[in-house]
Order: C-alpha cells, then structure tokens, then sequence
C-alpha cells in the first residue's frame, strides 16, 4: 500500500478495460470510466444493461473477468470488498439489505463500526463514545432521528431506503456508489432524498445508478449511458436529455 | 432469529443513569437469590449431580448458542472444544496416570488448556467458517467424530481408551472444591460469569457485528467488515466458555475419557441449546436443566410406569421432537409465544403491550 498513491489528486475512480462474463453471458464488455474526486455522476441505461453488475465489480462483491479498477490512484483489483471500503469506497443496495433484527440505530451503529478500529472489541460503547454520536448525527441527517429505536423490520419502505443511504455514509466516505436510491418512494420521499444528495459535502463524490430521469438529471454533472453491458453514450445531463438516440432507447426503441 | 429486546436496550444505553444495582429486574433478584440459598436445603445429590451438571452442561451450550444464535453458524464441535481443556488439565496438572501428566501447577495448567482449547477452536473455526448451513454441521460433527477416535487411539498423549482418572479441582482457600456445596457455587459461579460475559457482549461492538455477519455477510463486507475473520473470531471466543465447562465436567466426574467427547455428548449439546432456545443464553440453561432432570429421572420414571429403565432415550427424544415441534426457537419461544397470547386482544388479535 502506497500512501503516496492515495493524495486525493488522483482519479477517485478509474476503470481499464473492464469485463465481467456469467458463463457466455458477457454482462460487462470492455467498460473505460474515469470519475474525478468529487465528481457526481449518473448512470443510466434500461434493464439487464450491466449498471448493477457495475457497482457489484467496483466494491468488489465479484472479481471482474478481465481489466483493472483503481480506486484514489490505486489498484484494488485483487481487494477483497472490506479493503475498498476501509479506502473510502461505500456503496447501498438495490434491494434494501439491512439487519432487520436490530434498531435503526444499531444498523448506523454497526455501519459506523465498519470501518473504525473498534470493530473487534469486546466492550461495550459509552454514551458518549464518538461512533455513537456520529451514528445520531446520521439518523439526523437521512431524517429518521424519530425512528431511531424502531425495528427495521417495522421500518416503511421509504424509511429503509433512508436507512440504506445513512449506512452509506458512514465512517467519512469519500466515494458512494447509489444503486437506484430512488426506487419505489413517494414524490415527496424522492425530493427529500434529492435534498439529502444535494447537500452532499463537496469532496464526495458518487455514481448514482437511476432510472427515474427526473431524480438522475437533477443530482448528478455528468451522465453515462449504459447498453447491453457497453457504455454507449457520456455527457452534460441537458446533452443526455436532448440527445435522439437516449429518447429512443427510453421510449423502447432500440436504435444502439 | 430476531433480538426483540433490542430496540429497549437501545434506549436503555442512552436514558439509563440509575446505578447499576437499581437497574437488575425482579426476575433476576429472584432465581438469584433462589440459586444461592439453594445449599441450605438440598441434598449433595441435588446440588453436585443435578445443579452441577446443569450449570456446567449450560455452560458449553451457552458457547454453542453463542455461535448459533448470534453467529449463524451451529457447531457440533463444542463438547470437543471442552474436552480438549478437559484433557489438557489433565495432561499439565495431576492425574493417576503420572507417566504423562505432568504435575504442573493449576495457575499454570488451567490457563494453558484454556489457550489450547481458544487455538483448536480458532484452527477449526477457520475450517468451517468456509462452509454454511448443513456442511458447517457436517464439518464440525467430522472433527468432533475424528477427535474421539484419535483419543481413543492415542496412547502417548491421551491415554487411549481410558483415559485419565483421579483429575481433581486444586485445593484452593483450603477448600475441597469437590466437596457438594462447595462445587454447587464453583460451577454456579462460573455459569454466572459465562450468561453475562455473553449477554454483554452480544451488545459489544463484536457481538452486534457477529449478528450483523448473521443476518447479512455480504452487507457486512460492503461495511467494512471481514466477514471470515469474525467469525473466525467467534470460535475462538467460545472455546472458552466450553473450556472452562469442560474442566468443570472433568473434575466432577474426577475423569476423562473418550466417552466425553464422544458424538453421543457433542448432539447432547445441540440438543440442550436447541430445545432451549438459541436466542438469549438463558435458553442454554434452561435446555441443561431439562436434560440433567430427564437424563436422571427418566429412568425411575420408566420403571415406574412399568417399561423398560433403557428407554430413556426415547423420553428425551419425545421432549425435543415436541419442544421443536411447538416453537421455532425451543422453551424461549414457547415462553415468548405464550406472553403473546396472553396479551393478545381476543377480539382484533392484535398484541397489547
């Protein structure tokens, strides 16, 4: 490990040549995407287009088949999942996977602990112990100070997608991966959390994988274009918006 | 398998600035204060067989209900991680067989066989931590089945087929700790000393991992965790609450043999913890003492009712079978269901708190 290689001058995220086969499904070909610190970007791209399986390589849920992932300057490739977390990486799920036998706050508590020197120890927190507090401050933050002691299992669902954004941001991230955030939430549900990615901190930059245009356009700088496990299209989001092929492939068509 | 306490714990961590001795609940002054003047009107019978045996039992189950409860992960292993303390006591400190006990001194060997015991476990552990569900079951029940044999066979170091007799617990303060009440408060002090140990750490940053890691190891690497060294971890960890149960066991019965850790005690185990309940290390306990009074009486019972006394087996097998059958979580489900039920609205069937 090269601290050198981490300044922050880096890319935050850089990907070689990227592929990943199922057998002789290819569900990623050949993927090049820089993101730059700091940088938000959105991905788009219709159903089976390899968005997920994207974000799957980069935390490294599976090894890719072939190509490099850096992460800040360094190649994490060969990482396990918990090594590119402990370098800032942070990633929510689709489909919520939270620890639904414990309390909100717990699951902050457990997710604050993730990444902190105290993971194995035996004794119990302190009120005042800083990962409890920084895990309050982020039930605040996601606006669910009020449901803190709930059950997650007794959670709404908008409540757990929250609840999957707080655990995202635990432990200072410095580069967040959304998969489809705003998935099933009520229109107010999908302002607050256009809110809450807004009001991001500046140096954290992330990818957000959305299919609402609306929620993707409005969050992000910067939109790839997925199709068939390719990216087929980068740019401004007024680009994106205008451009004919995109409208084609949203309205069904497909022209790629 | 979820903490239904927790959300009350939780708030408990934070609004909570009574002194500690206000903050025990009735229940515990009471089965407390039960379990401590019990000597003054049991027989030696009662409290070395059936207390004794119940606490030590508990306590190599509470080590399994560590593993299974919080961890996921269900051990056949344990009794051997406790008959591995249990030899090792017997191979460092005293026995009649002094061509290979080595006579070393109790703060010395006592702690030895405990380490031993941590490092088998963590050896094991890493073994099966590879595994999941039924494989991580058939793992285990291979070690515990591969180190009965070994014993068995092993002369030089285990003493095969008859292992090691005449172990007793050191005579520490000038008391004979094999003496009834005085073993009645050894083992009752070290169950008490294994129930909290698991309890606190269950809500230790390691125990709320462990669950997390229970519930969802994917998300836990996602977090930053790692996975396999937790659960590594937790092994090691029981290891020593069955340790020290199982030097407990070996100075009770004054031996060990092959027959202690054999399969016969390692499925005893799983079915303490089960029918007790794996969600909270009561249940242990409460399993142990079902077992030690079926295990004891079942034979009289028997023979009263007019069957054979070898039968006895089939008793303790109905009583899983039926335990298991009623509660997806063994006598703490019952109890939890019947709370339930009582609380229930018979009208709108909705649970009143």
């Amino acid at each position: 490990m090269n601290a050198l290689s981490a300044t922050g001058t880096e890319n935050a995220l850089e990907l070689r040549g990227m592929s990943k086969r199922f057998g002789a499904l290819a569900a990623l070909s050949d993927i090049e995407l820089v993101v730059k610190p700091g940088e938000r970007r959105a991905v788009l791209g219709s159903n089976g287009a390899g968005k997920t399986t994207l974000f799957n390589c980069i935390t490294g849920d599976f090894p890719p088949s072939e190509g490099s992932i850096r992460l800040f300057g360094e190649d994490v490739t060969a990482f396990p999942a918990q090594e590119r977390i402990r370098r800032g990486l942070r990633r929510t799920y689709q489909i919520s996977l939270l620890f639904t036998g414990l309390s909100v706050i717990d699951n902050i508590y457990v997710a604050c602990l993730g990444v902190s020197r105290g993971r194995f120890s035996f004794l119990r927190a302190r009120r005042n112990d800083a990962l409890v507090a920084s895990a309050e401050e982020l039930t605040q933050v996601v606006n669910l100070w009020d449901a803190r002691d709930t059950p997650v299992s007794s959670l709404s669902y908008g409540q757990q997608r929250q609840l999957e954004i707080a655990m995202a941001l635990a432990g200072a991230p410095r580069f967040i991966l959304f998969d489809e955030p705003a998935a099933g939430l009520s229109p107010t549900e999908r302002r607050e959390l256009v809110d809450i990615l807004t009001g991001l901190p500046g140096h954290m930059g992330y990818i957000i994988i959305e299919h609402d245009m609306d929620v993707a356009l409005r969050v992000s700088e910067y939109v790839t274009m997925m199709h068939n496990g390719r990216i087929f299209k980068e740019g401004k989001p007024a680009e994106i918006e205008d451009d004919p092929e995109v409208q084609a492939l949203y309205l069904g068509g497909d022209t790629a | 398998m979820a903490l239904a306490d927790t959300s009350a714990q939780a708030r408990a961590r934070r609004a909570d600035d009574r002194v500690w001795i206000e903050r025990i609940t009735a229940p515990y002054w009471v089965i407390g204060v039960i379990l401590l003047i019990i000597p003054a009107f049991a027989s030696d019978f009662v409290m070395f067989q059936i207390f004794g045996w119940t606490f030590i039992l508990g306590m190599i189950a509470t080590s399994l209900m560590f593993l299974g409860g919080y961890g996921g992960m269900v051990s056949l292993a344990q009794m051997t991680f406790a008959g591995v303390a249990g030899y090792m006591v017997a191979i460092f400190g005293d026995s009649a067989i002094d061509t290979i006990s080595m006579g070393w001194p109790w703060f010395i060997a006592i702690p030895l066989a405990l380490i031993i015991a941590a490092i088998f476990a963590t050896v094991i552990g890493w073994l099966a931590v590879r595994t999941v569900g039924i494989y991580t079951i058939m793992i285990t029940l291979a070690i515990a089945a591969a180190f009965f044999y070994f014993t068995r066979q092993n002369y030089d170091i285990f003493n095969g087929f008859q292992g090691f007799n005449s172990v007793f617990p050191p005579r520490l303060f000038g008391v004979d700790w094999r003496q009834p009440m005085a073993f009645y408060y050894l083992t009752l002090f070290w169950a008490a000393v294994t129930y909290f140990s698991v309890l606190y750490l269950s809500r230790a940053p390691f125990g709320l991992a462990l669950q997390g890691v229970r519930d969802n190891p994917r998300r836990m690497a996602a977090l930053g965790f790692n996975v396999t060294a937790h659960r590594v971890a937790a092994y090691a960890f029981s290891a020593i609450p069955a340790g020290i149960g199982g030097i407990l066991l070996t100075w009770q019965s004054g031996q060990i043999s092959p027959g202690t850790v054999g399969i016969q005690p390692a499925i005893d185990i799983l079915i303490i913890a089960v029918v007790g309940g794996l969600g909270h290390p009561v249940g242990a306990f409460i399993g142990a003492f079902l077992y030690v009074i079926l295990k004891t009486f079942a034979v009289d019972f028997l023979i009263a009712v007019g069957l054979s006394g070898d039968r006895f087996q089939l008793l303790i097998g109905l009583g899983f079978l039926l335990v298991v059958l009623w509660s997806e979580d063994g006598l703490l489900g019952l109890w939890s269901k019947l709370r339930a039920s009582r609380h229930r609205d018979p009208l709108t069937g909705e649970v009143r708190e």
